[in-house]
């Protein structure tokens, strides 16, 4: 016979004042088998904790039902109560009165009433419950981060010191990502890579750290603690553990005229190419659509200067497979393309430029050697105009509807460095609004503004056309309802950013979640910002929302901290609420294999004894508990009803459906 | 179809809740403080795809007037597949149960994200007025399952 104790909470006030806990209390009590009853102001406390481990031992309950708050808030910590007392913390169910009872109606009589059934729902539950043994499963020692930008190399880094192997797999030849492009950073003016680089040398030098450059994962297998994943080496041609770096084949190679992606197609560079000097690893690549001797067969000329030997043109693409115990994504975003935005002109004039771009041109190291001409003629501009939010808050459907951030800061600066370098030039900025929130982020805004006198207009830009050499801005000015013509000489579009394109292949093969932007979603915006809700996938960088560079390296170091936490454990508590197969109903049909998403059924043969005392051998499914999630598709699929679900089984949601409809 | 004159209908309405979108976009309907009948109780389950349809005749038997079911969006399930199996059992048997005599007003598939609280709420609003508009069910029930 079942012992069912019952515990209403008041929540304080929150359940107490739309339902008659008393009246909920009493009702309950006389369900069958609940031997106990009581309710109490605050039952996630200490003391409303305390009771119910002694009525637990005093009462000798076989089964545990709390009216309170969501599973979501506090099962686990009723759970953990109950397992104190010495009951099965499976034993214990919750029957949600305060989201979905005393929340949402104002009507005591009604919220009592409806109390009352979830109430009886859970009892009906809680008498089919089985005690569950949560299983173990070990965790690999070693952590994977998708992505070599100022994420993910933080990350990696962080990982290392705490003594635990991490491999960067980064698809570019070289890590360091856009950080590497951007001339100078927000709201200090240090050189990025002046601070970039060392970090990017750390990387490379620690043994605890493994870079895969120029490579992409391929396939994900297996479950936090023990992810299987293979990763693709792409063919670059060059043996990575001969090449010296020197850069004599970048230098000779015929084929020349290959778009600069490293300067965004500012400039162009050879069929082999290192991206840039600080480039780690520190090796050429040939790119196999512009090299000669691969597409055609004849010149071979790098192979002919490499002292060292290193060029191999019959290197094919390798899949490396390996073993991580959590992952971490750091894919970091991209500008998205402006061919929405017509207005601008950004594909008719070279003078048109996204803020990237016109990074490149700001920098020493860029094509211009740092010094600002316009793309077109090579001339100085006079006059700047900066767009801000192209393609940010944009709800029209061209854009995106987001804020991406980073513009309003990246555009004072832009706007401060010409004024600084040039005093001649006109810096016109139109904008929205002008979003500062951060550390010095407003007084740096306001430099630009009152020191620098850059012109801060409030209104949109309406077209700009080019005309004569020159480009014609059609403006608005919203504050003194005027409208505006400006000839300049350069227009530089704060173009919005979006997360990287493999971002979403990715988040498929890892079973992550992304939000509508293809962002990935954190398993709670305020309280699990770096964690996916796939257990063992954490989130670092751009990929999870627009970030600036220190809130960037901040959440790195965050993500780090918890994969430490998850990788300093020997072993891991699963899920117990998994399939499990009657072996005897179980005809081998296969209908559950086909639907589970993580491989979890094999099936096995066995040995059956007939009634006629014959042994007959039978194919059944056999759930491998460590890889099951529980998500139930092959309890629906299976035609002969042998697979069921713990903690969620056919008969207990039949229970429940039926106190409900009683 | 017939139309519900009964003023002082009230509907029993099952809502079944994927644990990870639809449950949480409840419990944030209820953190909004937003209003919904009470008539509609939910059952939470892992995954829509846990939804086995002899559930949902279950509760037709037992006298539910109306059933929902609210899962993940297509392409965000948290078990990455999950609804759209949901998605095509759903239609087949929404299909045949319209075809046995239960208008298909009292059937629903929704989709509900841990954002979307007002839509969880403005969903339940709409589903029980629907229901409400049909009256009782009357084709499935099981008068031996009734409480004498």
């Amino acid at each position: 016979m079942q012992r069912i104790g019952v515990f209403v909470c008041w929540c304080g006030s929150n359940i107490a004042a739309t339902v008659d806990v008393n009246a909920v209390t009493e009702t309950l009590a006389k369900e069958p088998g609940v031997v106990y009853a009581t309710n109490y102001q605050y039952m996630c406390s200490e003391s409303g904790q305390n009771l119910i481990k002694d009525a637990i031992r005093d009462q000798k309950l076989t089964g545990v039902v709390i009216c309170s708050c969501s599973p979501r808030m506090h099962e686990a910590t009723f759970r953990k109560a109950a397992a104190s007392a010495g009951l099965n913390p499976y034993l214990v169910e919750i029957a949600n009165i305060r989201e979905q009872c005393s929340w949402i109606h104002k009507n005591k009589e009604e919220a009592t009433e409806k109390a009352i059934i979830l109430g009886r729902t859970a009892i009906a539950k809680v008498q089919l419950n089985a005690p569950l043994i949560a299983g173990e499963s070990p965790v690999v020692k070693r952590a994977l981060v998708i992505g070599g930008g100022i994420a993910g190399i933080q990350t990696a880094l962080d990982i290392a010191e705490a003594g635990f192997e991490v491999d960067i797999v980064e698809k570019k030849p070289t890590v360091g990502g856009k950080m590497t492009q951007i001339d100078k950073t927000f709201p200090t003016l240090d050189c990025s890579a002046c601070i970039l680089t060392p970090k990017m040398v750390e990387v490379a030098q620690n043994d605890n750290i493994k870079i895969y450059s120029y490579s992409e994962v391929e396939a994900v297998k297996g479950f936090v603690g023990n992810f299987t994943v293979s990763i693709r080496k792409k063919a670059r041609y060059v043996k990575e553990d001969i090449c010296t770096g020197c850069g004599l084949c970048t230098e000779k190679c015929p084929q020349k005229n290959v778009p600069n992606e490293f300067n965004l197609g500012l400039d162009t560079r050879r069929a082999i190419y290192i991206p840039f000097a600080q480039a780690v690893p520190k090796v050429a690549t040939i790119d196999p659509n512009y090299c000669t001797k691969l597409n055609t067969g004849k010149c071979g000329v790098c192979e002919k200067i490499c002292t060292a030997g290193a060029i191999d043109y019959t290197q094919k693409d390798e899949i490396v497979e390996q073993q991580y115990g959590a992952i971490v994504v750091a894919t970091g975003y991209n500008p998205i393309k402006l061919d929405n935005f017509e207005e601008y002109a950004y594909s008719q004039s070279p003078d048109v430029v996204t803020s990237l771009e016109f990074e490149r041109l700001m920098n020493a190291a860029g094509p211009t050697g740092g010094v600002l001409l316009r793309p077109s003629d090579k001339t100085h501009p006079h006059t700047i105009v900066f767009v801000q939010c192209v393609g940010s808050r944009d709800v029209s459907g061209c854009g995106k509807p987001y804020c991406s951030k980073i513009c309003c800061m990246y555009t004072a600066k832009h706007a401060m460095l010409c004024r600084e370098k040039y005093p001649d030039t006109e810096v016109y900025v139109f904008y929205i609004d002008v979003r500062t929130p951060g550390k010095n982020f407003d007084e740096f805004y306001r430099r630009a503004v009152e020191e620098y006198n850059v012109h801060y207009i409030k209104g949109m830009v309406g077209k700009v056309a080019p005309s004569g050499g020159k480009l014609k801005v059609q403006a608005s000015d919203l504050l003194n309802n005027e409208q505006l013509h400006i000839d300049a000489d350069m227009v530089v579009l704060a173009a919005a950013i979006e997360p990287d394109k493999s971002a979403r292949p990715l988040a498929t093969m890892l079973t992550a979640s992304m939000d509508t932007n293809d962002f990935f979603t954190e398993a709670h915006p305020k309280l699990r910002p770096v964690e996916s809700p796939t257990a063992g996938i954490y989130l670092s960088g751009c990929c999870q929302g627009p970030k600036d560079i220190p809130e960037t390296v901040s959440q790195a170091s965050a993500c780090a901290a918890k994969v430490i936490g998850l990788l300093a454990k020997d072993k891991l508590t699963c899920n117990p609420c998994v399939a499990h197969s009657d072996e005897l109903m179980c005809n081998g049909c296969s209908s559950c294999a086909n639907v589970c998403p993580y491989g979890a059924i094999t099936y096995v043969e066995k040995e059956f004894r007939q009634p006629d005392r014959t042994m007959l051998v039978r194919r059944v499914a056999s759930v491998n508990p460590a890889v099951c999630q529980g998500c139930g598709a092959c309890t629906v699929a299976c035609p002969s009803g042998a697979m069921d679900l713990f903690g969620f089984s056919n008969k207990q949601i039949m229970a429940e459906v039926d106190a409900i409809c009683k | 179809m017939q139309v519900n004159d009964n003023k002082d209908f009230q509907p029993t309405i099952v809502a079944f809740c994927c644990n990870w979108c639809s449950y949480a976009g409840a419990d944030l309907s209820g953190t909004n403080r937003l209003q919904y009948p009470a008539n509609v109780k939910i059952i939470r389950i892992p995954c829509s795809c846990r939804l086995n349809p002899i559930f949902i005749l279950r509760a037709f038997q037992r006298g539910a007037d109306g059933v929902i079911l609210c899962g993940c969006h297509p392409g965000d399930c948290h078990y990455t597949t999950g609804n759209y199996y949901a998605r095509r059992r759903m239609s087949l048997l929404f299909s045949m149960l319209d075809y046995l005599g239960i208008e298909k007003e009292r059937t629903r598939v929704e989709w509900v994200s841990a954002a979307e609280g007002a839509k969880f709420a403005a969903t339940m609003n709409e589903f029980v007025d629907a229901v409400t508009k049909l009256g009782r069910n009357h084709r499935l029930e099981d008068l031996r399952c009734k409480k004498q």
